[in-house]
């Protein structure tokens, strides 16, 4: 159990990049659509809040990775 | 038995302040649209809703800056006063709602000032529940602490309960003719619930007053182990940070998307994609939530027995495997298109506009259909004189009574879904109360809870609609992002959470 959760630790370091990725490109996809304040204000809000969230996700996966969570 | 008096008296002043908490902030949410028409512009509605919306969105965005905010002050000071200044900061905003003028009056000061006070709300909501929960759970017997803080989870649904309740009193309760008791509440009646607000706070304040300290905090003061800096012990040490992170990432994220999806995306994919009437798409989520609530006790006291962990997680995985066929079956019960129409009254009221020779005119269109559903379509444009011209968008606004049998296996879908969300959420307090010590706990447990409800499962019904109208060919497809969420929640909690209580933390 430990050794998947050290493996996982990987899996969950690359989803804050990725799921940045895509939260900024839909943001941009619907920004160039409909460029007024708006949609601006609403994917600013989005992208502003969720980006620390996808940082603290790598930080998750790091400490799983390090065997942080491991059973003793 | 003087202790177990005891106990019950420091559930009734949390869980009531709490409570009222909770309606000030709901009522808002419920109003969202005839708020939209009193604070910003009517030229455009759909800017309106949305401005409401973001407004909405700002009071949950800013709840964690409000955990952080007041539970360090509740790590230094103490539990009572810290949640007894949140009482008083979002009364005194809910109250001052109620007064604002609107746009017409005041132009864009309006929306500014509700902007405002709607971010007050938010952070205060941010420190009370954390306050509550730690208070309450400070105060139980070890191995009860499941059950005796799973009163304090009941307070956010009777919270929306009491707001729904009041608004449907108020919206008919005005003049004796229905049509006219909803105009004078669209027009100033929205601002009854606002204003009777203060009177529960006045009431909450002056027993929760009347409270001690917690007895785990007192100990801590007097022996002058509380923390110094609870910021930095919380966030700053990796120990605890990485234990905050796993209650966001296994646990709160999960529960908070669940909660939003049964409690509020149920009732607004009723009125919005159904196009069920107002009064019974909430009227649904009333029977729904009142024959739910009880489970809250019950798995917040079953987890005292066999742990938090598992009734957390199976209630996340049945939302994401079972989401699709409850809302699918919802879709299904309130359509229109194969049922035929078999009597239809139709009729039609014209003002003439001016000396110009055009009207106003509105068409109202009543339709039975097989299945016993009742639509009513109406439709307001404007007829041109000489018919040379027409109105290219006419406003058209339509809604569906469905009959007793459908009503009730509607209530039984939303009952369903308000059952995960006891499962979530029944047992989480205890849990997260129990994931970090006395000294920095408030502020520990209040910020991956008000991430995970606020952010991740406030945006849910935001996020949700936004979804159906990029993709509209699938009015499900809102549904991916809670079921992503929770689904990506339950995987991380079902191998790094830890089932055994800790009964003496």
């Amino acid at each position: 159990m430990n050794q998947i959760k050290k493996l996982l630790g990987l899996v969950w370091m690359a989803l804050g990049p990725v799921s940045a990725y895509l939260l900024i490109r839909i943001a941009w996809q619907e920004i160039s659509a409909k460029p007024v304040w708006d949609t601006w204000i609403q994917w600013g809000i989005f992208v502003g809040v969720f980006l620390p969230i996808a940082a603290g996700m790598v930080l998750f996966g790091y400490y799983a990775w390090k065997e942080e969570y491991n059973e003793d | 038995m003087k202790k177990q008096h005891g106990i019950w008296k420091v559930i009734t002043a949390s869980s009531l302040g709490t409570l009222i908490e909770w309606y000030d902030f709901y009522i808002f949410g419920s109003l969202a649209t005839v708020i939209a028409g009193q604070f910003f512009p009517k030229s455009n509605p759909t800017a309106a809703l949305l401005s409401t919306l973001a407004t909405f969105a700002a009071g949950f965005i800013v709840r964690p800056f409000g955990a952080l905010v007041f539970g360090r002050l509740g790590d230094i000071v103490g539990r009572k006063y810290t949640f007894l200044l949140t009482l008083v900061l979002m009364g005194g905003s809910t109250f001052a709602i109620g007064l604002v003028p609107s746009y017409e009056s005041i132009g864009f000061a309006a929306p500014i000032i509700v902007l405002l006070l709607r971010l007050l709300q938010g952070l205060a909501l941010g420190g009370e529940y954390g306050g509550a929960a730690t208070y309450v759970a400070e105060h139980a017997p070890p191995g009860k602490r499941g059950y005796y803080t799973s009163w304090i989870q009941t307070t956010a649904t009777l919270g929306l309960f009491v707001s729904l309740g009041v608004i449907l009193i108020t919206r008919h309760s005005l003049d004796a003719d229905r049509a006219l008791s909803i105009a004078k509440f669209n027009s100033w009646g929205w601002r009854i619930p606002f204003l009777v607000s203060i009177l529960l706070v006045i009431v909450s304040i002056y027993i929760r007053l009347r409270m001690q300290e917690s007895p785990l905090f007192t100990e801590l003061k007097q022996s002058g182990k509380t923390a110094t800096n609870p910021l930095k012990e919380s966030f700053g040490h990796r120990a605890n940070l990485k234990m905050v992170l796993l209650a966001l990432f296994g646990a709160t994220m999960g529960q908070g998307v669940v909660w939003y999806t049964g409690q509020f995306y149920a009732q607004s994919f009723l009125e919005n994609v159904c196009k069920l009437d107002f009064d019974q798409s909430r009227t649904i989520l009333i029977w729904a939530i009142l024959l739910g609530t009880p489970f809250f006790i019950v798995f917040g006291g079953w987890s005292d027995r066999i742990g938090r962990k598992w009734i957390m997680l199976v209630g996340m995985l049945l939302a994401v495997v079972t989401y699709k066929p409850l809302f699918g079956t919802m879709l299904r019960l309130t359509d229109t298109a194969e049922s035929g129409s078999i009597k239809t009254a139709y009729t039609v009221k014209t003002t003439a506009l001016g000396s110009t020779g055009d009207s106003f005119r509105i068409q109202k269109t009543i339709a039975h259909f097989g299945n016993g559903i009742i639509q009513t379509t109406v439709t307001q444009d404007t007829v041109y004189a000489g018919g040379m011209q027409q109105t290219l968008k006419p406003d058209i606004k339509l809604s569906k009574q469905v009959p007793s049998a459908t009503y009730w296996k509607l209530i039984a879908m939303v009952w369903v879904m308000i059952l995960y969300v006891t499962m979530v959420y029944g047992p989480i307090a205890a849990f997260l109360v129990e994931l970090f010590p006395t000294r920095i706990r408030y502020t520990s447990m209040s910020l991956p809870y008000h991430i995970g409800n606020g952010v991740f499962g406030g945006l849910t019904p935001f996020i949700a609609t936004l979804l159906t109208t990029i993709y509209t060919a699938d009015k499900l497809v809102g549904l991916m992002y809670p079921m992503v969420v929770a689904g990506l929640c339950a995987v991380i909690g079902a191998f790094y959470l830890d089932n055994r209580i800790r009964k003496h933390a």
